[in-house]
């Protein structure tokens, strides 16, 4: 093997492991300036020269899981071994960056170029009538371009929020977690509160006549909720929308996403209590509403992304969606269990299983549904509203 | 101590660790950092933790998570009934009783509290919630502990810390930074056979061979419940304990102790006699 001839300047071994570090930091690593301290350090341990033993020290200094240990010995090669590999990966930090965000921002210039046309001349909203147009979501998906903002905002009527504030309290009071670790006092628990019968018992004489009681405390879940508005999820996103916009306003730790073919944080848009004004800034985040969908990539991005934040075993994710997509199923199958490990709970709500009998035949259902907690219809307020005793079973 | 004198010495003690395992003990020592171990389950992760334990010639404390693990079973508790019995018995005064007479310790709190450093087990970290976990990366930081009627508790000594998951849920970046990482998988051929050869003596080379070959080549089948090293050594065990010495002249025997290695109903029914055959033919 060849060995890299590194430039002139980077002449001492700290700067040939800072290089190293910079390279793994590159390809994915999350390591900071202290880790090429720690491997000065450890190479001082071992015997330095032996390029094997020095790359299982390094190995086992700076590999964080499963994934990384399998292409350490690659990504080792390719920097002290000139293995070629670094030339086409080596792009500066910045770079990589930007090349990354368009994926998930990319303005929808072509998708708003074509429908643009059609635009202007629906007034009548495509209709909130939930029950069925078609009989999958294909038929739905090619009456989609009068959503768009209007329908945003028709949504944000006074009665139809109060309703659907009532329906996301109502759920979101139905799932929590009942196995906190502290225990609370409480007047009927399960347990003697030792602690504090001593202390009371001291003031008389170490007679135990007051017994507190204590016991877990339920805790409510955060609610995490990823709503579809693609195409074939027209005419069922309002009612999605408004139960987002009541579940946050019902829940300040509830979090709201919406996603076709890309991912967005919406809910500080839904937050806003100026409702026009929300509505407002929903249309704009809703730009390219009604196009494909690329589910298994939005859960994906949701996963590298927002997740770390928003998710914990204290989450239970919701994802409203029909599961008809353009992407690959395999790579939502994936991002759907690496979410299940973080979350405590997946839910899927379909709009499609309320109208008819309807098997999950999608692709993409088929393959998602090995890592879900739960399968439930919904398309009205009303049957998520009927959901409430299937989220107390969570 | 070297790298290689710490892979013989774990031999001595019947584990046997490859370079990189032994390099990451190594360097757990030396750094004083905790060492977290991933992978499937029996391959012998808890078993390095009891190894290292004997190699150093020190104590090993266990603590194993389960969901809903508090600092009571994991740090200290008061000794309730004893306080009470004090008071009633000789009035003692809130100094003594709370006091390290009547103070139970657990894991955590015993580890930091030795004289010799010993070996910390933090079996299946994964399993306790994140709360635990954060937690624990405080532990792992300062090595000390507060209690609120006794004051700061540092370590005298630091105890060597290992850490076992095997994936039931992803684990902090924080703690994976935290702690020095290596992945155990089952061992090749010759590793595992060296392992069976070092914990079974008595076991003849063929049969040992045997026993390796058909456990090697049951891990690739499509299991529910891949065996691990522990399993093999059972069923190494029984098959010497029914005096077997070749698989392929007892099949029914063979067939009888693969209790020992499926432990689901539908392994079972995927391993129907002929499978067996098959196995043993390959390796016979």
């Amino acid at each position: 093997m060849q060995v890299t001839r590194f430039p002139a300047r980077a002449a001492g071994l700290a700067e040939r492991m800072a290089g190293f570090i910079a390279h793994l930091r590159m390809n994915g690593l999350r390591l900071g300036p202290g880790e090429t301290e720690v491997a000065l350090a450890a190479l001082s341990h071992v015997t330095a020269t032996d390029t094997d033993e020095a790359r299982r020290a390094l190995k086992v200094l700076l590999v964080p899981d499963a994934e990384v240990w399998r292409k350490f010995d690659e990504l080792f090669d390719a920097y002290w071994f000139n293995a070629g590999k670094t030339r086409t990966r080596d792009t500066p930090a910045h770079v990589r960056v930007q090349s990354a965000k368009p994926k998930l921002w990319q303005s929808h210039l072509d998708e708003d170029g074509a429908e643009s046309g059609e635009d202007g001349g629906h007034s009548v909203p495509d209709g909130g009538d939930g029950d069925a147009e078609g009989t999958d979501g294909r038929l739905i998906a090619t009456r989609t371009d009068q959503l768009r903002k209007r329908d945003l905002r028709e949504l944000m009527d006074e009665e139809s929020l109060r309703a659907a504030e009532r329906v996301a309290r109502d759920l979101a009071r139905a799932i929590r977690d009942r196995r906190s670790r502290r225990r609370k006092r409480a007047r009927k628990g399960r347990e003697l509160d030792m602690r504090r019968v001593l202390r009371a018992s001291l003031s008389r004489g170490g007679e135990p006549f007051d017994l507190p009681r204590r016991r877990r405390p339920d805790r409510p879940m955060r609610i995490v909720a990823l709503c579809d508005v693609s195409g074939s999820m027209t005419v069922v996103s309002r009612v999605f929308l408004s139960f987002l916009k009541g579940l946050s306003s019902v829940d300040t730790t509830a979090d709201a996403y919406l996603f076709h073919t890309r991912l967005m944080r919406i809910t500080e848009a839904l937050r806003d209590h100026d409702t026009l004004r929300a509505a407002g800034r929903l249309s704009l985040m809703a730009e390219g509403f009604g196009g494909g969908t690329d589910i298994g990539g939005s859960v994906q991005a949701f996963c590298d992304g927002y997740a770390a934040r928003a998710v914990n075993g204290r989450t239970v994710v919701i994802i409203l969606s029909d599961g008809y997509c353009t992407g690959s199923p395999e790579v939502l199958a994936q991002a759907l269990a690496r979410l299940k490990r973080r979350a405590r709970r997946v839910v899927w709500l379909t709009p499609l299983a309320g109208w008819l009998e309807h098997a999950p035949v999608a692709a993409a259902m088929q393959a998602a549904l090995p890592h879900l907690d739960a399968f439930l219809p919904a398309n009205t307020l009303e049957a998520l509203a009927a959901l409430e005793p299937e989220f107390e079973k969570l | 101590m070297s790298q290689d004198h710490l892979q013989a010495r774990l031999a001595e003690a019947g584990y046997i660790a490859d370079a990189t395992l032994s390099m990451a003990l190594h360097l757990a020592l030396v750094l004083g950092r905790p060492l977290l171990l991933e992978g499937p389950a029996g391959v012998g992760k808890t078993e390095i933790a009891k190894a290292l334990a004997e190699v150093r010639a020190t104590n090993l404390i266990r603590l194993q998570c389960y969901e809903g693990l508090d600092s009571s079973h994991a740090i200290y508790e008061w000794n309730y009934q004893r306080q009470l019995l004090a008071i009633r018995a000789d009035g003692a005064d809130e100094a003594a009783l709370f006091s390290e007479k009547f103070l139970l310790k657990r894991p955590l709190l015993e580890a930091i509290s030795q004289e010799v450093p010993p070996v910390l087990l933090i079996d299946e970290i994964d399993r306790a919630d994140e709360e635990f976990e954060a937690y624990l990366l405080e532990i792992l930081s300062d090595f000390q502990i507060t209690i609120p009627e006794l004051g700061t508790i540092a370590a005298k000594m630091r105890p060597i810390v290992i850490l076992t998951a095997n994936g039931t849920r992803d684990l902090s970046d924080a703690l994976r930074r935290r702690c020095l990482y290596a992945y155990v998988d089952y061992p090749d051929r010759e590793t595992e056979l060296a392992i069976l050869t070092k914990r079974a003596p008595g076991i003849e080379a063929r049969l040992a061979r045997q026993i390796v070959g058909v456990v090697q080549a049951m891990r690739r089948e499509d299991l529910e419940k891949t065996p691990g090293i522990a399993e093999m050594l059972d069923w190494a065990a029984a098959l010497s304990g029914l005096g077997v010495n070749d698989l392929s002249a007892a099949p029914e025997q063979v067939q009888g102790t693969l209790v020992c290695l499926l432990k689901t109903a539908v392994d079972r029914d995927a391993i129907p006699h002929e499978v067996m055959a098959r196995l043993v033919g390959q390796v016979a």
